[in-house]
């Protein structure tokens, strides 16, 4: 068939592997949102003793090309320990997958970036990160750009609804531009707790909304 | 290879009708010479006479006399005759604004964008969630300057009709130009020039089972417009290029070929897939419910993304398209779905299913069973939709 995907693409969309959701995950993550086109989830559940990764899933809503990447990286991580995992490249991936049309990199990019993300929400989950960069406005600031808005699909920050951050001793105050009964203000504060309580030096979040 | 394909794209182009093709032939073959005037040779007499049995056919369906009606390339190119062409005759003349609905089909909305680097100023009027026109905005974006007024008949994407005759009677009250792209909705959906008050009409052969490369333009008598691609005297030199005979007959024959009958048949594949459609959860359809093409059905689902669901749907044997950004060229999602109010996300999930007379009523069934399997395998493995 003339398509521009090669035959593992394609075998890997077709039947891709370690797909779902890990219910008692330790770490997971959310990549993208429905506005830059595709979304991917990744859960682990690790090995405490020796870091190692005794489970991994990914969910996708996207096209072929994020399916298939979701599908070669888990198995890629699979049984590996997370230092080995960090260093997993999206061309190792993609070469694995003997290749992918350049306009697709994006979508196959944001299955890597997801599986980073859930390895770097396990470090943060377990005090594990080295280097401690402290929380300031700015690395909220740029946390909060990967919350969607669900009613545009576009990130808060971009759709301008981050009305205020604080960092104060440990203590993160956002102030998100919405009434609090709005229908989404509950699945707002929750995406905002999950992307910043994990960080090191974060005691507690409050997510507050306009009136 | 393909035999079994089961194609649900026909508004990106359709199946070349065999009787079309042999309607063709004797023009690449026997009688193949230019069209000449009643003065030059035989063949090309003959040519000739097969040139102007085409164009009466072709205007008859539009309710035009012959001379109204000017062969070109294909839609893109009459779209772009009558926005420029409009544009070239009065600019300078009377006024440099245009007016054109946010989702038009690419060959109006970019001849638009080329006018506005030109210096002209262009209006892009909203529809509503159905995608139909606010006809008192049109009223109020009228002014003294406006010399063209350009929407659709029928959108490429969601279907949904226009009130063309609403429309024009506005144009003509406002003594303002009205072209209408006729590409997806001519000839199944009437259009009467002597009833409609309508100055210029795109229309084309390859989505009605004619062959690709062959397109009409409307012009009413009178009408100002002024050629731009330059070269000989042909099309009552408006265009200019060797007449594309056999493709002039071939249109006509695909014209010929649609009958009322056959237009009913599409709709009822349609109304009946639309509602099996619907039957999914979280399904949406997109553009209007009853003013809408007769073949065309446009659904969105939710928490999948419309790519996927086409590779799926064409390792099974069906063809259909999708608004997805993922599957365009240019990666940007749909300015139809976006245009009605929609989100990228319900773009995402969107998918066009076009019907032609190759279709049977079977697979109608048979596609909608395919794409509620596919939907709810790409659901289970996807993050959104769940708790």
């Amino acid at each position: 068939m003339p398509l521009p995907y090669s035959e593992i693409v394609m075998e890997h969309f077709r039947h891709p592997r370690n797909v779902g959701r890990i219910e008692d995950a330790d770490a997971k993550s959310i990549e993208g949102s429905p506005a830059c086109g595709d979304m991917v989830a990744v859960y682990l559940k690790v090995d405490p003793e020796e870091l190692r990764i005794t489970d991994v899933k990914f969910e996708s809503y996207g096209c072929a090309s994020n399916i298939a990447t979701g599908s070669i990286i888990t198995e890629m991580a699979q049984g590996k320990t997370l230092e080995e995992v960090k260093a997993i490249t999206w061309k190792q991936a993609s070469e694995a997958l003997g290749g992918l049309p350049p306009i697709k990199t994006h979508c196959s990019v944001l299955a890597v970036d997801g599986l980073r993300a859930a390895v770097q929400n396990y470090e943060e989950r377990h005090g594990l990160v080295k280097k401690r960069v402290p929380t300031t406005v700015e690395v909220v600031r740029k946390r909060l750009k990967r919350v969607m808005n669900p009613v545009v699909g576009l990130d808060l920050v971009r759709t301008n609804l981050v009305e205020e951050i604080e960092v104060t001793d440990g203590t993160v105050r956002v102030v998100i531009d919405l009434p609090p009964d709005h229908q989404f203000a509950a699945n707002i504060r929750e995406e905002i707790m999950e992307k910043i309580e994990p960080l090191w030096d974060v005691d507690k979040v409050a997510v507050e909304f306009t009136e | 290879m393909f035999e079994d394909v089961i194609y649900f794209d026909n508004a990106a182009s359709t199946r070349l009708d065999e009787r079309v093709l042999e309607a063709m032939k004797p023009y690449f073959f026997d009688t193949y010479a230019v069209a000449t005037s009643q003065f030059g040779y035989s063949l090309g007499i003959d040519a000739r006479d097969a040139l102007d049995d085409a164009r009466a056919r072709v205007a008859a369906a539009l309710g035009a006399a012959p001379e109204e009606v000017i062969f070109t390339s294909g839609s893109t190119e009459s779209s772009n005759l009558a926005l420029k062409g409009v544009a070239l005759a009065l600019g300078e003349k009377k006024g440099k604004h245009v007016i054109v609905s946010r989702i038009e089909d690419f060959p109006v909305l970019h001849s638009a964008r080329a006018l506005e680097k030109q210096g002209f100023q262009v209006t892009y009027l909203d529809v509503d969630e159905d995608g139909r026109l606010d006809l008192d905005q049109l009223r109020e974006a009228i002014t003294p300057e406006t010399i063209l007024v350009s929407v659709q008949a029928a959108n490429q994407e969601i279907g949904t009709l226009q009130d063309v005759a609403a429309i024009g009677a506005i144009c003509r009250e406002k003594g303002v130009l009205f072209h209408t792209d006729a590409t997806h909705s001519f000839p199944r959906v009437p259009l009467n020039v002597r009833e409609t008050p309508v100055d210029l009409v795109t229309v084309t052969a390859h989505l009605i089972h004619g062959p690709r490369g062959v397109g009409g333009l409307y012009v009413r008598k009178g009408t100002s417009l002024v050629k731009w691609m330059d070269g000989g005297f042909q099309e009552s030199n408006l265009r200019a290029g060797t007449e594309n005979i056999p493709g002039a007959v071939g249109f006509a024959k695909a014209v010929e070929l649609v009958t009322p009958e056959g237009t009913a048949r599409l709709q009822e594949m349609r109304d009946r897939l639309i509602e099996r459609l619907l039957q999914i959860p979280h399904s949406r359809l997109n553009g209007h419910p009853t003013l809408r093409l007769p073949h065309n059905a446009n659904v969105s689902f939710r928490f999948v993304e419309g790519e996927s669901i086409l590779l799926h749907l064409d390792m099974r044997g069906f063809a259909v398209s999708t608004g997805s950004a993922c599957f365009s060229r240019s990666l940007e999602a749909s300015h139809v779905i976006l245009g009605i109010g929609g989100n990228h996300e319900r773009a995402h999930g969107s998918v066009r299913f076009t019907f032609g007379r190759f279709n049977q009523d079977r697979d109608v069934d048979a596609v909608a069973d395919a794409i509620s399997d596919v939907i709810e395998k790409l659901r289970a493995i996807s993050p959104l939709g769940k708790e």
